[in-house]
């Protein structure tokens, strides 16, 4: 299982922050999970831009969780920025937003998704999905060494 | 809201893990309709609606994609960079299913546009946890593209 692998959740709204937090908590997901809170510092975390240039305390992650509506810079295009990196072509990008608009899932699949989510309602949906996430993603799926 | 009615194709050349696929999606209570074709120009034929699966009443375009990469004629490397070639295909899901865990598989898989990439398990009552994990993730929580009439 991948445990070790670092998370990486982008995201403005500090209640969304919080509740993600909490329910990858109660699923018992143990991998680092760092946040960036809004588009532009995704995409510098991702670069290793300033601080994040410091890989032992900004680890690159295997996998991120991306919203859709963001300050500065979408999600889209953040989807966009990571895909144009060659280097970041084994990172699993997990679209998780409030849209369930079919031109939004056409969209991010179109530019490299690897899964779209829609948010649950509650928090006690929230966490199913993260232990189904986790049953699923940190279970099976491989991910390329850190 | 669990997808029930959209078509999964299973990529797949050898008869024994065809069988223990299906079995493991049974067991799992994957009620989707499963097709299955048996080399990498079958699967091509399929997915481009050529010859007798261009009926989509009888063949219908599959949401999800197991992807085997040993397979004879065309390979599942090669199967990938096809089906991502297709501005059509761009949202089906493809999960390479394969017995290789070596790095290079991994890196190309990701690269060529793999959604996901998993090691077969080495049992039946392994590989229907995998089955039972994909239909709670996949089936339970990703969107698909809505079916194209």
């Amino acid at each position: 299982m991948s445990t070790h692998r670092a998370i990486l959740l982008i995201e403005d709204n500090e209640d969304d922050v919080f509740l993600m937090k909490r329910a990858l908590t109660g699923a018992r997901i143990g991998n680092p999970l760092f946040v960036a809170e809004d588009g532009q510092e995704g995409v510098d975390y991702l670069g290793g831009a300033g601080k994040f240039g410091d890989r032992s305390r900004y680890p690159l992650p295997g996998l991120v969780f991306l919203d859709l509506k963001l300050p500065f810079m979408s999600g889209h295009d953040v989807l966009a920025w990571i895909r144009g990196r060659k280097e970041l072509d084994t990172l699993v990008v997990i679209v998780l937003t409030a849209s369930n608009e079919n031109q939004d899932v056409v969209r991010c699949y179109e530019l490299g998704a690897n899964s779209y989510v829609v948010k649950p309602t509650g928090p006690d949906e929230l966490g199913d999905l993260a232990k189904a996430f986790k049953s699923y993603w940190l279970e099976y799926n491989q991910f390329t060494d850190a | 809201m669990t997808t029930t009615s959209r078509a999964l194709l299973l990529i797949e050349d050898n008869e024994d893990d065809v069988f223990l696929m299906k079995r493991a999606l049974k067991g799992a209570r994957v009620c989707n309709p499963l097709y299955v074709v048996e080399d990498g120009q079958e699967a091509v034929n399929y997915l481009a609606g050529e010859g007798k699966f261009l009926d989509r009443s009888v063949y219908p375009l599959p949401a999800v994609v197991f992807l085997d990469l040993k397979l004879p004629l065309m390979s599942g490397h090669d199967v990938l960079a096809w089906i991502r070639r297709q501005k059509d295909l761009d949202s089906m899901v493809v999960i390479v299913l394969t017995s290789s865990n070596e790095a290079s598989d991994l890196s190309r898989c990701y690269a060529l546009g793999a959604n996901s990439y998993v090691v077969k398990p080495p049992t039946p009552d392994q590989l229907e946890e995998l089955a039972t994990a994909f239909k709670w993730y996949w089936l339970e929580y990703n969107e698909f593209q809505d079916e194209k009439s």
